[in-house]
């Protein structure tokens, strides 16, 4: 899925890492925003071979958007901001 | 007198302002960085939309609610980014973890829950697929990050919220696809009526809906929704309509719910009994008017208490709050009491109305196809769930051990509703027969890996 | 009024298993639970089908057992899950791992095939365990199974082989007439010449209401599971002492458990204990590192009863003729469960069992562990 950036998109951009590739960002923007209008597709991939996921609730409470971000472990992409230079694996 | 109060929306807000006004320092515990809750939630810093933009007709109360949670964080113990995820009542202790990362116990005399709601879902065929969210999740998607779940949204579902988001969408630049609504007009009218109580939200209901036809925004009632298309994401919709004709509506993204359901587990955890609500078709815990649970000590308020919306909240709040003060024998506002008492029964008349015209479409659900995923966390199959129901399975947690369903990662959030409705057909019984998931520590899931 | 052959109280796997094995014998047989069958111990315990670390008292009873657990699908009819995919108990130190190698010995006495696994073997074998692991016991034909299906797959073949299984049946009263046995439940009169208490902990109520009490405590291991994870172990863990064990189940998850929960004083509620809770998470992180990035997603507990020589009662009755006690099985009674049905199936119907059952008679406690 591709979010759309509508409006409020007046912040300062960065750049943080997914899977070792460099991706956009702005500042304000949740690991979640940023992965989907970043044209990603999906934070993870289901266990059980039913395809990618790209969250579902956006408020923390479907637990279907964990990523690991390096040096901090696993974290739900909706409720982490991102932060410049940060390295996120997709699982 | 240790008062502990769980969440800082609407309800926690109101509980915390009158906790603090009879001179009590509560311990302040929200999940999000700056409280705020769901309907009033703020955007990160760096975003700089104002309230009314924000929160349309909601912006006065929004600023209030706002104004109020400032002003009373520096006199309470605050502590944000901080999850409850146990409960021991017999000890009175919660378990927290701040920041995904740091355990910390959080003893009490007095709790207040409020703990919000979060969407109820019915799981269609494609319903996994990136692009498909929660209504409330497209909904917090633009406020607090000023995104689109898709540019051209196919809105799905009923109630309030479903318009409101349409109409959000349809502001901010995106072209919703249609919206469909699974309530016919008939229902909607009937007990419309009812919602008399609340004139003013009625007429913003009603207004809602007037400007989405005046946007072009396509609108659909009694419709069925049949399946999510796509591969690695939504393309389109399959639907059929009121005259049983189908339709296929190409999109970019699905947004669905139906209503909201308590997010209780604490108060599960706490040990408090749970009822089934038949007009809002959730269970919810036991409390009586003013917030009392049965279990000593634990008072509750807000949505997560049963359905009631944000006027309820508010008002939920500051009684439970006012409940504590009472039983605590300290000093409690005794005209202010009498005031919510009657106000909350007003109220309550309204939401039983809303909750009726805009009914869980339970039918769709017990009839999902076999194939569907109805718990998306472990990937459990509408078929798996009913073979679970032949092997012997006469309620939700025995179904839940024969198949698996709700033992993922948000422990049944999502699939219990309709997973119960699906067992209660395939046992031909009726819904609350089969019960309900009971909770399980952690609340959401918690690292092994410890830090101190 | 029912009148049966035997009346069995308690649909765990002992209770289940005993239905089955009587039913197929052609004897008429009730059994009446107060819940669902495998509400408690069976149904929520770690899944462990093992035999390694067991007392060599317990070992014959064990191996019974497990000769049941390799046809436990035909058995059934159904599919719980049973896998043999071997039980690897760790050594953490030199002294742990002398005390593998004691009861290996003793264990191959009793016809097992424990393979002891060196330092560098294990570690080759095994490149996930962390340098505290120094060594393995490994029992091949040791496994795991699902406990949620165990006694609901048994309680279905008794019933497909005759057998009355009465759920949400509380027992209310039980008496013995000297010739037979009146139980009632839900209201419901029940007779029979044999009863089969079957009842976890709360069979030293029933067993103390036929006038003989034993020194039973509750126990509640404390379990917990991750999110799935990929798949890399095979074999179920322990650890000498006993404070950690983890299985890995196909589809991901990490079960683990280790130390106790907590109930309250009706055990109408049974509760984990987050200590319990760090204390295992900390302990696995230090066996198996790559853990730390794991998430829990659910942890439980349930209710068995325990003994002070660690043993369950298992035989006839010192007080009552036709009273066959199963009961208080320690934490190790899932594995057990089959064959123990099998052991009460044979006491009624040949009034003898090949198991050695001398550790689990009731008379064993003294008058002043039973006072306590």
């Amino acid at each position: 899925m591709t979010a759309t950036r509508l409006v409020d998109q007046d912040r300062p951009a960065l750049i943080f890492r997914v899977d070792g590739v460099e991706v956009p960002a702005k500042q304000g923007d949740t690991l979640l925003t940023a992965m989907l209008t970043a044209g990603l597709g999906h934070v993870r991939t289901s266990e059980f071979g039913d395809g990618g996921r790209a969250g579902f609730c956006w408020m923390g409470a479907c637990q279907d958007c964990w990523v690991v971000v390096a040096g901090q472990g696993v974290r739900r992409a909706c409720t982490t901001l991102v932060e410049p230079g940060i390295e996120v694996i997709r699982r | 007198m240790k008062a502990v109060v769980v969440g800082a929306g609407p309800a926690g807000i109101r509980a915390v302002e009158q906790l603090v006004r009879a001179g009590v320092t509560p311990i302040w515990i929200d999940e999000a960085p700056d409280g705020g809750g769901r309907i009033t939630q703020r955007p990160p810093a760096g975003f700089s939309r104002g309230a009314s933009a924000l929160y349309g007709a909601d912006s006065g109360r929004a600023r209030r609610l706002h104004a109020t949670l400032d002003a009373l964080k520096p006199r309470t113990d605050w502590r944000p980014d901080t999850l409850v995820w146990n409960i021991r009542p017999e000890d009175r202790v919660l378990h927290t973890l701040t920041n995904g990362a740091a355990q910390d116990e959080v003893q009490y005399d007095a709790l207040i829950l409020c703990t919000g709601a979060m969407d109820r879902v019915l799981p269609l065929p494609g319903w996994t697929l990136p692009g498909v969210t929660s209504l409330g999740g497209a909904q917090v998607a633009l406020k607090s990050q000023g995104v689109g779940v898709g540019a051209n949204p196919v809105l799905i579902g009923t109630g309030p919220l479903l318009w409101l988001t349409a109409l959000q969408y349809a502001k901010a630049g995106a072209k919703p696809a249609a919206v469909l609504d699974t309530t016919d007009l008939l229902t909607k009218a009937r007990f419309g009526a009812g919602m008399l109580w609340n004139l003013p939200t009625l007429l913003r209901g009603m207004g809602l809906y007037a400007q989405l036809k005046l946007r072009g925004v396509k609108l659909y009632e009694d419709i069925t929704p049949l399946a999510i298309e796509g591969v690695n994401g939504v393309t389109a919709v399959h639907w059929r309509d009121a005259a049983w004709k189908e339709h296929v509506t190409p999109c970019d993204a699905v947004a669905m719910g139906w209503g909201l359901k308590p997010e209780a587990q604490l108060a599960d955890l706490a040990g408090v009994p749970f009822d089934y609500d038949g007009t809002q078709q959730n269970w919810v815990p036991r409390k009586d008017a003013a917030g009392r649970s049965p279990v000593a000590g634990v008072y509750l308020a807000g949505d997560g208490a049963g359905i009631g919306g944000v006027d309820v909240a508010e008002l939920g709040g500051a009684r439970a709050a006012l409940a504590l003060l009472a039983d605590a024998h300290l000093p409690s506002d005794m005209a202010l009491t009498h005031h919510l008492d009657g106000r909350l029964r007003t109220e309550r008349r309204f939401r039983a109305a809303l909750e009726q015209a805009f009914p869980y479409p339970a039918r769709l659900a017990a009839r999902m196809d076999d194939s569907t995923s109805v718990c998306r966390c472990e990937v459990i199959t509408a078929g798996e769930l009913r073979r679970a129901a032949a092997a012997d399975a006469p309620e939700m947690n025995r179904a839940k051990a024969f198949s698996r369903v709700g033992m993922g990662r948000c422990q049944g959030r999502l699939c219990g509703t309709p997973a119960a409705a699906v067992l209660a057909r395939e046992l031909q019984v009726e819904v609350p027969e089969v019960g309900r998931l009971r909770g399980q520590p952690p609340v959401k899931p918690v690292p092994l890996q410890q830090v101190d | 009024m029912v009148q049966a052959d035997v009346l069995i109280v308690g649909g765990g796997g002992a209770g289940c298993s005993a239905a089955l094995h009587l039913a197929q014998r052609g004897v008429r047989v009730v059994l009446l639970e107060r819940g669902l069958v495998g509400g408690q111990a069976t149904g929520v315990n770690y899944g462990g089908v093992r035999q390694q670390g067991r007392d060599p008292a317990g070992l014959p009873l064990a191996r019974k057992s497990r000769e049941i657990w390799s046809r436990i699908t035909e058995l059934t009819g159904a599919d719980v899950e049973f896998d043999p995919c071997g039980h690897l108990k760790l050594a953490r130190s030199e002294a742990d791992e002398a005390e593998l190698l004691r009861w290996n010995a003793l264990a191959e006495e009793y016809g097992l095939r424990p393979r002891m696994i060196g330092r560098n073997a294990i570690r080759e074998r095994h490149p996930y365990f962390s340098d505290v692991v120094v060594a393995g016991s490994l029992m091949e034909e040791d496994g795991s199974a699902n406990p949620r299906l165990l006694a609901p797959a048994l309680a279905r073949a008794a019933r497909a082989a005759g057998a009355e299984i009465r759920e949400h049946h509380a027992v209310t009263s039980l008496a013995h007439d000297g010739r037979q046995f009146e139980v009632v439940a839900k209201e419901t009169r029940f007779t029979a010449p044999w009863l089969l208490n079957c009842a976890g902990f709360w069979g030293g109520e029933i067993a103390a209401r036929f006038g003989e009490p034993v020194p039973i405590e509750k126990l509640h291991p404390n379990m917990l599971v991750t999110e799935p994870l990929p798949y890399f172990l095979r074999e179920s863990l322990g650890v000498v002492g006993g404070d950690l064990y983890l299985r890995q189940i196909p589809r991901g998850n990490v079960i683990f458990g280790g130390g106790r929960g907590e109930s309250d004083a009706g055990i109408t509620r049974t509760r984990p204990r987050p200590d319990a809770a760090f204390g295992a998470m900390r302990r696995a992180i230090a066996v198996i590192p790559r853990l730390a990035d794991a998430m829990v997603i659910r942890s439980w507990t349930g209710t068995d009863g325990e003994l002070p020589d660690h043993f369950p009662v298992l035989g006839p009755s010192a007080t009552t003729p036709g009273l066959l006690h199963a009961f208080g099985f320690c934490g190790e009674g899932f594995q057990t469960g089959p064959g123990v049905g099998a052991v009460l199936s044979d006491l009624v119907m040949d009034g003898a069992t090949d198991v050695p059952l001398g550790a689990f008679d009731i008379g064993r406690f003294t008058a002043a562990q039973i006072a306590v």
